[in-house]
């Protein structure tokens, strides 16, 4: 007979305990979960990124809905569990729901602490728990602004950057003098400091708080012991936290700190069992993911029948989450009596490193800029592996040590046990991971990312996830030491298929497949659209536009909404736009009933939630009132944003709006690697926010400032100073060659500023200011524009590709 | 033909000759219970799948069809034509319901969804 499994918690603990249980023994129980967060659950730990803009929430769900349908026969989320009744084996949860259990698994968590400080209660103090708080964090950091972060450890730090990347200035303010000071030594803190001090985080060390002050129930600023006060509009509390123990006292079990269990999980009752934050094991209550798994793995032997089964406790290791800032720390990382420290610094690279020995063994370790050895130490420290044979060498990492030591280095990845976690963020082992490889013929790391999930989130095990593909296949792995290639579909880099598709003169999407022995029948939606572009750019006039290769958008010439329905955003040349335009615009949206009409940040408008079906008749109204497609879909030229300049502006020193129309007319229609946003602005005050555009034109009294490489999306990134040209005509010859040369060179999906960094500014100007170069590359760009500048709507209008937007058929409607 | 055989030709209905739909492409049939995307794979096969992914409900009919596999719009999941079933990682998350599809003289006959 099922036995009934109840979980109060639906965290990561509570659902991996789940799998755990289910890995082993499918049938034995009728799962119950109950959650106190309205949502499913998802990785607590890269709310990080999210806060950053780096990740999404969609990516960091671990169980979908789906997964919940399939294993778990009740899942009640955003209710709270009062008590137990030991006696009875009865859940009690809000609004009288009482539900019997055989076993219960108290996966609580933890709750943050919050200072009991004077205006603790205002608005705009939050802590940094769960996905609302990082809601609340992101809704703030849109009004930009001072932020201050109370708390210099491993979640303020991230939080500070995390806002930092959202456009908001951060400080953070530690009661300690060293940052992380649980995780890190005086020399490392040191240098964490100037590495957030570059990445526009500042930190106030020493500090205590006295105050947090406010004005009309809003933070406005907090005072510190010593008078300072650092005004800020939102105020992040990241000072720990503590189990969440309320249920279990509730009930009457055993807690200290937490909740507490025994070797097997068990708690003050024999049927209840707690795991994850909210348990204390040997007077330790754990806040971080690697001992959950390891607990939660006992449990699971324990509840399919393993008596013997014992959790021996976590040696931890710690990874900072902020770009480009590598910091490591495990064990005993700061010494102490009878130890010994190793220590590697190179002030050039910043890198340090310490590693603390004692008794011959690893003690702990602690990296800072160079991390790439962490797993090595943790793993020699955990087997607690005598070091003396290589004591000399062993800062420098395992590929020294072990060729002086003449040591393949695989075989310390060969010897790890299968059931040995590789991928903390999804939870996948080594066996996983080799079997995969060997079961589904993979041979490259993104193939195994798509089946596994390994290495697929923080990427920190990509080195090691690499070691086993190379373990695994032998002389069949291609190590990627070469250029990346375009897809799993091939091994060939963007540049290698570039440079074939002219050498060999190939002219068609299976030409391309056959010469360079693709490895599926007819690709896939990431090698086919990039071919796609490949071969009209090299062979405009030439090459037949393959419909079925473009992402939707640009089959449809509209841009796919989550419902289906479709927006279109005519062309508005320079942000210029009439009473004409704007007439028709309205006799559109009236006549389709068109839902949604907004303002885009290119200075047009945008018509949301157009069906599909209506696409062509939309396209025939705003056609005949002589608009064009703004192409807001493509990979191409989107807008050229532009300010009034020197026809109204008392600061223009030239005619910005008639430049942008002009580049605009000329260019439309270009297709290109990424999607190209221009902007002009008229004098060095920027109101066109040229500096942050793909390309921008700034114009000064003596002629026109060239820029090149802005984002304002994803990453945010200001333009770099191209050159600097005379005249106008010269300004458009400028923009068009390094158009050209950016279709010509970039790789299908790589925005120009990405491009810029991979090959260089200075070859690129190099191109741009030798005038016969620039010469030849505009004439390029001129010739491919004769064949791009094609109205698609127009086209559509008359009828090409009318069962795009016909239904096949309209037989089964009504049955 | 006898009555019975009348009762199954009922329950299949003709929407069109398997070369309206593109290669490597596919066309919505619209429905009371939603849409039915039919595709046409490079190798000239067809299949039918509600147009609706397992993942958001993306209309699957409007993604790019590669192998015997669609991927959808919204969020790029590989959805196997054969089975409605997602691919690689996200395998077992669920399926997009297959329709039945049956091809007699060049034309497309799709059963009840």
């Amino acid at each position: 007979m099922t036995e009934k499994l109840v979980v109060v918690g639906n965290g990561m603990a509570g659902c991996r305990a789940v799998e755990e249980i289910l890995k082993r023994d499918p049938g034995r129980y009728a799962v119950t979960i109950f959650g106190a967060e309205p949502r499913v659950n998802y990785d607590r730990i890269m709310l990080s990124p999210v806060l950053a803009g780096e990740k999404t929430f969609d990516q960091i769900v671990i169980n979908d809905s789906a997964w919940y349908d399939r294993n778990v026969a009740a899942l009640h989320t955003g209710r709270t569990v009062r008590r137990i009744d030991l006696a009875a084996k009865l859940v009690e949860a809000e609004g009288g729901l009482k539900v019997p259990y055989d076993k219960l698994i108290l996966a609580t968590g933890s709750d943050p602490v919050r200072l009991p400080l004077p205006g603790a209660d205002l608005a705009g103090v939050v802590t940094f728990r769960d996905l609302d708080d990082v809601n609340a964090m992101v809704a703030a950091a849109d009004a930009g602004g001072r932020a201050v972060v109370i708390g210099g450890g491993l979640l303020g730090l991230e939080a500070a950057y995390g806002l930092v990347r959202r456009g908001m200035q951060a400080t953070v303010v530690h009661l300690m003098d060293v940052l992380m000071e649980r995780q890190l030594d005086d020399s490392a803190s040191f240098l964490l400091r100037g590495a957030l001090a570059d990445r526009g985080v500042e930190t106030v060390l020493g500090a205590q708080s006295e105050a947090i002050l406010g004005e009309d129930g809003r933070v406005t600023g907090l005072k510190l012991k010593d008078g300072r006060v650092l005004p800020c509009d939102i105020l992040v509390m990241a000072v720990g936290i503590r189990p969440a123990t309320g249920v279990a006292q509730a009930s009457g079990l055993t807690c200290n700190r937490g909740v507490v269990v025994d070797d097997q999980m068990r708690t003050s009752d024999p049927s209840v069992f707690a795991i994850g934050e909210c348990a204390e094991h040997r007077g330790i209550a754990y806040g971080l993911v690697a001992p959950i798994w390891d607990m939660c793995r006992t449990l699971a032997d324990v509840l399919t029948g393993d008596e013997a089964a014992a959790y021996a406790g976590s040696i931890l290791q710690t990874r900072l989450k902020v770009s480009g800032v590598d910091v490591f720390s495990a064990g005993k990382f700061a010494g102490g009596p009878g130890c010994e420290d190793l220590v590697f610094r190179d002030a050039g690279r910043c890198v340090y490193k310490r590693v603390v020995v004692e008794d011959g063994k690893i003690a702990g370790a602690v990296l800072f800029g160079d991390v790439a050895d962490g797993g090595w130490y943790f793993d020699l420290m955990r087997r607690g592996e005598d070091i003396a044979p290589m004591r000399e060498t062993l800062v420098f990492g395992q590929a020294i040590t072990e060729a002086l030591r003449g040591v393949d280095p695989r075989s310390a990845v060969a010897a790890m046990p299968d059931q040995q976690e590789v991928c903390g963020c999804n939870g996948v082992c080594k066996g996983a991971i080799t079997g995969a490889i060997t079961s589904q013929s993979l041979s490259t790391l993104e193939a195994v990312r798509a089946v596994t999930k390994a290495s697929a989130s923080c990427g920190s095990c990509t080195p090691l996830v690499e070691q086993l593909l190379q373990l695994t296949l032998g002389d069949g792995f291609q190590a990627q030491t070469g250029p990346k290639p375009v897809c799993s579909c091939t091994g060939h880099g963007h540049d290698e298929v570039r440079r074939r598709i002219l050498a060999e003169s190939l002219k068609s999407i299976p030409a391309v497949m056959q010469a360079l022995e693709w490895t599926t029948p007819d690709g896939c939606s990431s090698c086919r659209p990039a071919l796609n572009y490949y071969l009209l750019c090299a062979w405009p006039g030439d090459y037949r536009d393959d419909k079925q290769s473009r992402f939707i958008n640009e089959r449809a010439h509209a841009n796919i909404q989550k419902d289906g329905t479709f927006s279109v955003v005519p062309r508005m040349w320079g942000g210029v736009t009439s009473a004409d335009e704007l007439r028709a615009i309205a006799d559109v949206v009236d006549k389709f009933k068109i839902p949604t009409v907004k303002v885009t940040g290119g200075q047009r408008i945008d018509l949301l939630g157009v069906r599909k079906d209506d696409l062509p008749a939309v396209w025939s109204d705003l056609n005949a009132a002589g608009m064009v497609s703004g192409a807001a879909y493509a990979k191409g030229l989107r807008t050229v944003k532009t300010c009034v300049g020197s026809d109204w502006c008392r600061f223009g020193t030239q005619d910005s709006t008639g430049l942008g129309i002009r580049l605009e007319k000329f260019m439309w229609g270009a297709w290109t690697p990424a999607k190209v946003k221009l902007g002009v602005s008229g004098c060095p005050r920027n109101c066109a926010e040229a500096t942050c555009k793909d390309i921008g034109v700034v114009c000064v009294e003596s002629g026109y400032e060239i820029v090149i490489g802005g984002a304002a999306g994803l990453h945010v990134r200001q333009c770099d100073p191209l050159t600097k040209v005379a005249t106008e005509q010269e300004a458009i010859w400028t923009i068009c060659a390094v158009t050209q040369l950016y279709r010509e060179r970039g790789w299908y999906l790589e925005r120009i500023y990405k491009w810029m960094t991979r090959v260089g500014l200075d070859g690129i100007r190099a191109e741009i200011e030798d005038p016969e170069r620039r010469r030849a590359l505009y004439d390029r760009f001129a010739y491919s524009q004769r064949f791009a500048q094609i109205d698609p709507w127009a086209e559509r209008v008359a009828g090409r590709h009318a069962e795009e937007f016909n239904p096949l058929s309209r037989r089964m409607e009504l049955t | 033909m006898n009555a019975m055989a009348k009762v199954v030709e009922a329950a299949w209905t003709d929407v069109g000759a398997v070369t309206d739909v593109p290669l490597r492409g596919a066309r919505r049939v619209p429905t009371p219970h939603g849409d039915i995307a039919v595709f046409r794979t490079g190798d000239g096969r067809v299949f039918a799948l509600k147009d609706a992914c397992p993942h958001k409900g993306g209309p699957l009919s409007q993604g790019i069809v590669h192998g015997h596999a669609v991927a959808c719009p919204l969020h790029n999941w590989s959805i196997e034509l054969a089975t409605g079933e997602p691919l690689g990682a996200d395998r077992g998350k669920g399926c997009a319901p297959v329709v039945p599809l049956e091809v007699r003289d060049g034309r497309i006959f799709l059963g009840r969804l």
